[in-house]
């Protein structure tokens, strides 16, 4: 899991911590640790994705998308979400810089547990997506009662 | 300024240590956000990304041909947050450039619209292209 909170590349201990990760999560994730799958390769937007106790949230940020630029969906215990942003070409103008990604971007993340699919929502204000995936019933964190015997 | 296609590398935003003293106020990492910057006849065209910022808090600074941009942002999430995945940050940006072309300083614009400022420099007229006839004689 790539637990830096702040990323500073310029780190040679965090870039080679991040490299060891990506070829691991490369070579691993699909078999053994098939719920953590989904390390960004390189070109893949970053996810931010924590657990509430009756939902999972996955958060990424697309400045400059409207909504039919992004694709959602949820399948069989997995969320893809496909970005396109088409390249905006100036006509008789000089690019000093060109920093921004454009092109079409895919990204697959396997969801830990169950969630109910009818009841996902999805958020998108000041270019930050927002993904709610309730968990499905059985998922719930349940409390159990203790009989006396 | 040359040109600067950035390629190979994922889509997050580079933090950076650089800012002034004025700024320094809360520690904390700032990021840089990514920008497109483009020269027409007219204006210089600055598009950055600055997604999670609110429009009305951004600053933009324009001062002896160097330009700065300034977003405050919260966290979105508290502290304590386990993530599962955590591949980026979230907190204020901050950029500055420094500006060669004569800019006309007071018809600046700005605008914020899903994550994105965009800026319109326009160029003083004496630093726009100008044709200048060849009359014949000598």
């Amino acid at each position: 899991m790539l637990a830096t909170r702040y990323r500073l590349p310029r780190h040679p201990i965090a870039q080679l911590r991040e490299e060891m990760d990506k070829v691991f999560s490369g070579l691993l994730s699909q078999p053994l640790d098939a719920w953590r799958s989904g390390g960004a390769r390189p070109g893949q937007p970053a996810v931010n994705m924590w657990e509430e106790p009756e939902r999972f949230c996955v958060e990424m940020e697309v400045p400059g998308l409207k909504q039919d630029q992004l694709e959602l969906a949820v399948a069989g215990g997995e969320l893809s979400i496909r970005v396109d942003r088409p390249e905006v070409v100036e006509q008789g103008a000089t690019y000093h810089r060109r920093e921004r990604p454009v092109g079409t971007f895919a990204r697959v993340i396997r969801l830990p547990s169950d969630i109910d699919g009818e009841k996902v929502d999805a958020k998108l204000a000041d270019g930050v997506l927002t993904v709610l995936l309730p968990k499905s019933q059985a998922a719930q964190p349940r409390k159990i009662q203790v009989s006396p015997a | 300024m040359s040109e600067n296609i950035n390629e190979e590398t994922q889509i997050t935003k580079p933090a950076t240590e650089e800012t002034t003293s004025a700024e320094r106020t809360r520690g904390g990492v700032y990021y840089r956000p990514n920008c497109d910057i483009v020269e027409t006849a007219e204006e210089l065209l600055v598009r950055a990304d600055m997604p999670g910022a609110k429009g009305e808090e951004i600053n933009v600074n324009f001062e002896d041909g160097m330009l700065s941009i300034h977003a405050p942002v919260k966290p979105r999430q508290d502290e304590e947050v386990e993530y599962l995945l955590h591949e980026y940050g979230v907190g204020d940006y901050y950029r500055t450039f420094q500006v060669s072309e004569a800019i006309d300083a007071g018809k600046i614009e700005a605008q914020y619209a899903e994550g994105v400022l965009t800026l319109h420099l326009p160029k003083a007229e004496s630093a726009k292209p100008r044709k200048i006839a060849v009359k014949p004689g000598g």
